[in-house]
């Protein structure tokens, strides 16, 4: 990314909030610590309940199926802070699950990054349109994404055509990929764990991760200080196609089998996640681990109802109840931390 | 739902009646209509006969109803994506009734109540916690559906009357007119009455277009916004009755996914996402346009996949297209500012 | 303020009133469930001529659950096949999801483009009846396949195999491997799938015979037909019955989806599965040793049968009465059973040793 000229006003800008900062992300932090919470008890309650849920296989498997989600989040988490959102991840994933799969099923003995790659700039593709759209178009990308999960979806349709890839298929090494582990940790957690970790430091400590926080605070505001609004919305779109695209592909790994549905409504359970994770919808606050964590509380809570032996139809109004939960208490510390802040900028006279 | 859109135009309330009028995405949608069904016409001797007409609208019927009441709560700036869910909701509440041996007269009105509190309870969130409604209606949209289940579970009630089920399989006796498309016409009529001759209607524009300015202007806007999510759920509940009735069969899962076509066509019919602007009128078109480009395509067999993608670019032209002739006519005025003319006859050009 | 507030809240008094109006209707006396009669049996079909031949350009169109379906795939392009040998117009059309909704559409669409025959397989039973039985109104004659309907909504039903064959042999391939003792479980598709369900009432009923005393069915699991629920169902269930023995997955998606689960995690070997699956999906896992046996009828003929069963309603050879016989091409003669049923044969096991000759 190009580095801005630096402006005084954007200097002193980012050192007021800078001094405002300290405190969003206490509570930043305490609402990851929430989430924990919630997971916990979630997990000690059925554990109580079974053991089994506490067992090495268990624990990866939980892990597992938070982890496609949880990859997702990272890069809605991206778009929505800027105050946009991408419905159409489920259909990038699906499109690149089935192209990755093709792709390795037609071509025998072809090394996997290379179905890796095609599906990372595959999803970025597609990324890209949906970025282009809303930023030069200006048009709202609700609008935008909700268009191109129609578009990229009967693409799909077309490109499969009633067909499945099925396991024996595909190379035994990309099966590896989907359930080998290295030092006891599955592959697809290990990469999740890392594609986490690296973004929360690029938005935590990078200029351009904190103007993705500043475009979704107040996107005049931002315009005014010199951001590249358009460039960065652009680029987050980009990566989050590039993230779906790598889910894609990851699909293709865990599942073995893919067809053209693969993905189908995973747009709500990923802005479900990250919404439960902490990042307000209306951008500018929020962060990945919640949002990754969020993932992990949804899934694991599917999970539990099962070894709890609950009627799986709960499961839906549980996380409902969940999701509403969680905005009302976002909605209420919010105030808190805005009162709190009004009154140290009044007490610091700026 | 309450950014400031770059491209929302000055004094649009002179621009409904002006001559501007032809130039709008109401009167595209209405012509894109006529060449779908000029391009039916030419490519299946099917397409304009009273029996598809009368299929096409039974099709489209339950979109039709909640796009009614979505199309004011965009217009007011706020999102209501549990309409599908309320659907499956009430559905599985009259096969639980039923089940339980009530008349269908009395389950009908209960499961009108029923999708009226459901939209309360949205209505509550929203306006008086202040809750941002994208998120609370995904919240509502799993939490709806599954209460559906955890009523009906995976049970399927279909066991009813047959001169009941009629009004869902069969025309009005001596046309091709389906009953729940004249629900919807009289229920259009209403709500076009109500968003556009009333006042009622004129502050939901206005609380769409600014909040801040119609609330110190006088208007209620939580009321207002309350009564709406009230509206939805109520003609949710509705659309719940027609989806039973049409398929014979009460079941949790009737109507999943729905709420993205819903707000496909509204979105299509030219209401902005923002809010402050749209007519229900454009509604309508969008959504016949849609089911007629459908029914089209399945006559024609042509397949699910093609659907989906013309869906897609339609709601993408849908935005971008007024976007582009708003650019053009904002570097027109631009160059009219230039030679000093006012900026009026500029925007005519 | 309050002018416009008010009149906008007496505008919406209106609205409600009318809403309750339009859904009130005719309130005079209580439709209930005691006071109405069941659906109305039709068609009283004229008299079959067995001696008739098959009519030439016959319009047969197939209505899978779903178009992009690997099975019904198969089944469709047996169904084709033999519309080609008998010189018909064939072709398949679907909705690209599962839902009883999405068929109605299509099966007005076809009634409209005057179609010979409709051949579906239901996505439910109840919820496409009234679009079938205006379609046979209109002389569309009616087959179903793979998953019926209620009887009402069709003249003839192909059956796969019988239930009871099916339920009954699943449990006897299992009880075979875990040597009739343990704890089992079944991973169904939907709750409310027919087949399913009859299947299921007959593997409880083969487990409840004395030499499966020691066998223990402990929970029905539905992994909906979709791949990764049934994955995640399959884990949960060894998690939550930690003496289970074995699993039973009647459906080819659940099937698949549990061996993937299985061939991956620790309970691979120690855990039998079988159940319906097809010999692509299947043939990896049998091969490494996590699947013993299964087994499937092959779609393709269930297709071409149900195609040739169109093909003689619609030329008036039959007309779904018990007792009727037509000829299914290749298949040779067929008999039909009691309520309009047609019977494929019965199942075809698949093991280590034949499953390489089988390729669908």
């Amino acid at each position: 990314m190009s580095v801005t000229v630096d402006r005084p006003e954007w200097e002193a800008a980012e050192e007021r909030s800078r001094r405002g900062s300290h405190l969003v992300e206490v509570a930043l932090r305490i609402r990851e610590l929430g989430i924990l919470l919630v997971l916990g008890l979630v997990v000690a309650v059925t554990a109580a309940y079974n053991p089994r849920f506490l067992s090495a296989q268990s624990i990866r498997d939980l892990l597992l199926n938070a982890s496609i989600i949880a990859l997702l989040t990272v890069g809605q988490t991206l778009v929505v802070i800027t105050r946009n959102v991408d419905l159409s991840v489920g259909s990038v994933l699906g499109l690149s699950a089935f192209m990755t799969g093709d792709l390795l099923a037609g071509h025998q003995g072809l090394p996997i990054v290379v179905a890796l790659l095609a599906g990372i700039v595959l999803g970025a593709a597609c990324g890209a349109v949906n970025g282009a759209v809303t930023a030069i178009g200006r048009v709202p990308s609700l609008v935008v994404t909700l268009g191109t999960l129609y578009v990229f979806r009967g693409i799909d349709f077309g490109w499969a055509g009633g067909r499945q890839i099925n396991a024996s298929n595909l190379p035994d090494s990309l099966l590896a990929l989907g359930s080998g582990r290295i030092l006891g940790v599955p592959y697809l957690v290990a990469i999740t764990v890392v594609l986490v970790a690296v973004t929360a430091y690029v938005l935590r400590s990078y200029r351009s991760g904190r103007e993705l926080y500043a475009i979704g605070s107040n996107p005049d505001a931002a315009v005014l200080a010199g951001i590249p609004v358009g460039r960065r919305v652009f680029a987050a779109f980009v990566l989050s196609g590039a993230v779906a695209g790598l889910a894609g592909m990851l699909w293709t790994a865990r599942y073995g089998t893919v067809d053209a549905t693969a993905g189908t409504g995973f747009e709500l359970q990923v802005i479900s996640a990250v919404v439960v994770g902490g990042v307000a919808i209306f951008g500018g606050s929020g962060s990945v681990v919640g949002a990754a964590l969020g993932a992990l509380l949804l899934s694991t809570i599917g999970s539990a109802l099962v070894v709890l032996k609950v009627p799986s139809f709960w499961q839906q109004a549980i996380v409902g109840a969940l999701l509403i939960g969680a905005i009302a208490l976002d909605r209420w510390v919010g105030l808190r931390i805005a009162a709190a802040l009004r009154q140290r900028s009044i007490r610091s006279g700026s | 739902m309450a950014a400031d859109p770059p491209q929302t135009e000055p004094a649009r309330q002179e621009q409904r009646f002006g001559p501007r009028r032809l130039l709008r995405w109401e009167t595209a949608l209405v012509l894109l209509l006529v060449a779908v069904a000029l391009v039916g016409q030419q490519t299946s001797t099917g397409f304009l006969t009273g029996t598809n007409l009368f299929y096409l609208g039974l099709d489209v019927g339950e979109i039709a109803l909640m796009a009614l009441p979505l199309t004011m709560i965009i217009v007011a700036g706020e999102i209501d994506l549990s309409i599908a869910s309320i659907l499956g909701l009430c559905s599985a509440l009259i096969g639980y009734l039923w089940d339980a041996g009530w008349s269908l007269e009395t389950i009908f009105p209960a499961v009108v109540v029923a999708g009226a509190l459901a939209g309360a309870f949205n209505g509550f969130l929203v306006t008086r916690l202040g809750l941002p409604s994208l998120a609370v209606t995904i919240g509502t949209l799993a939490l709806y559906r599954g209460l559906a289940f955890v009523i009906l579970g995976d049970k399927a009630v279909a066991d009813f009357p047959a001169q009941y089920t009629r009004f869902g399989t069969t025309p009005v006796p001596g046309t091709h007119i389906p009953y729940p498309i004249v629900l919807f016409a009289v229920l259009a009529v209403l709500f076009a009455v109500l968003l556009h001759a009333t006042p009622f209607g004129r502050s939901v524009f206005a609380i769409g277009a600014n909040q801040e300015a119609a609330f110190f202007s006088g208007i209620r806007v939580k009321r207002a916004k309350l009564v709406l999510y009230v509206l939805s759920g109520a003609v949710s509940g509705l659309a719940g009755i027609v989806y039973t009735l049409r398929f014979a069969s009460a079941r949790a899962d009737n109507g999943a996914g729905l709420e993205l076509a819903v707000v496909a066509a509204v979105l299509l019919g030219g209401v902005s996402i923002f809010g402050g602007r749209g007519t229900l009128g454009g509604v309508v078109a969008a959504v016949f346009l849609l089911g007629g480009i459908r029914n089209l395509l399945i006559l024609n067999d042509v397949s699910n996949d093609t659907l989906n993608v013309v869906t897609g670019l339609l709601l993408i032209g849908s935005v971008v297209a007024p976007n582009s002739v708003a650019a053009v006519a904002r570097l027109l005025r631009r160059r009219g500012t230039a030679s000093s003319v006012p900026s009026e006859p500029a925007r005519a050009a | 303020m309050s002018p416009t507030a008010l009149r906008g809240q007496r505008r919406w008094a209106a609205v409600a009133l009318a809403l309750t109006c339009a859904v009130a209707l005719a309130a005079c006396g209580g439709t209930t469930k005691e006071g109405s009669s069941g659906g109305s049996a039709t068609t009283a079909a004229g008299q079959a001529n067995p001696n008739a031949p098959l009519k030439q350009g016959l319009k047969i169109a197939f209505l899978p659950k779903q178009l992009n379906n690997p099975y019904f795939t198969v089944a469709d392009n047996g169904g084709l096949e033999a519309v080609k040998e008998f010189g018909g117009q064939g072709k398949a059309v679907g909705p690209s999801e599962a839902s009883a909704s999405s068929q109605v559409s299509y099966i007005n669409t076809l009634a409209q483009q005057r179609q010979d025959a409709i051949v579906i397989s239901a996505n439910d039973p109840n919820a496409i009846v009234p679009a079938l039985k205006a379609a046979s109104a209109q002389g569309v004659k009616i087959v179903t396949f793979d998953s019926d309907t209620a009887p009402e909504g069709r003249q003839i039903f192909v059956n796969q195999a019988t239930a009871e064959d099916l339920g009954r042999s699943e449990v006897q391939l299992l009880a075979k491997q875990i040597n009739n003792t343990g704890e089992i479980a079944i991973l169904s598709a939907t709750a409310n799938a027919t087949n399913q369900n009859t299947w299921i009432n007959f593997m409880k009923d083969e487990l409840s015979k004395p030499e499966y005393k020691n066998m223990k069915l402990v929970k029905v699991a539905y992994g909906n037909d979709d791949d990764q629920v049934s994955f995640q169902q399959t884990q949960g269930l060894l998690q939550a019955y930690p003496k289970l023995k074995g699993i039973i997955s009647p459906t080819t998606v659940g099937i698949a989806a549990a061996a993937r689960y299985l061939s991956g995690s620790s309970y691979k070997g120690k855990v039998a599965l079988t159940g319906l699956g097809t010999p692509n999906q299947m043939r990896k896992f049998v091969q490494d040793g996590t699947v013993e046996s299964f087994e499937l009828w092959d779609p393709g003929k269930l297709g071409y049968l149900a195609a040739y069963a169109a093909a003689a309603l619609a030329s008036g050879q039959i007309t779904g009465k018990e007792g009727e016989t037509f000829k299914a091409g290749e298949l040779g003669e067929k008999k039909i059973g009691k309520d309009g049923e047609v019977l494929l044969g019965p199942p075809q096991v698949f093991n280590k040793q034949n499953i390489a000759q089988f390729n669908f």
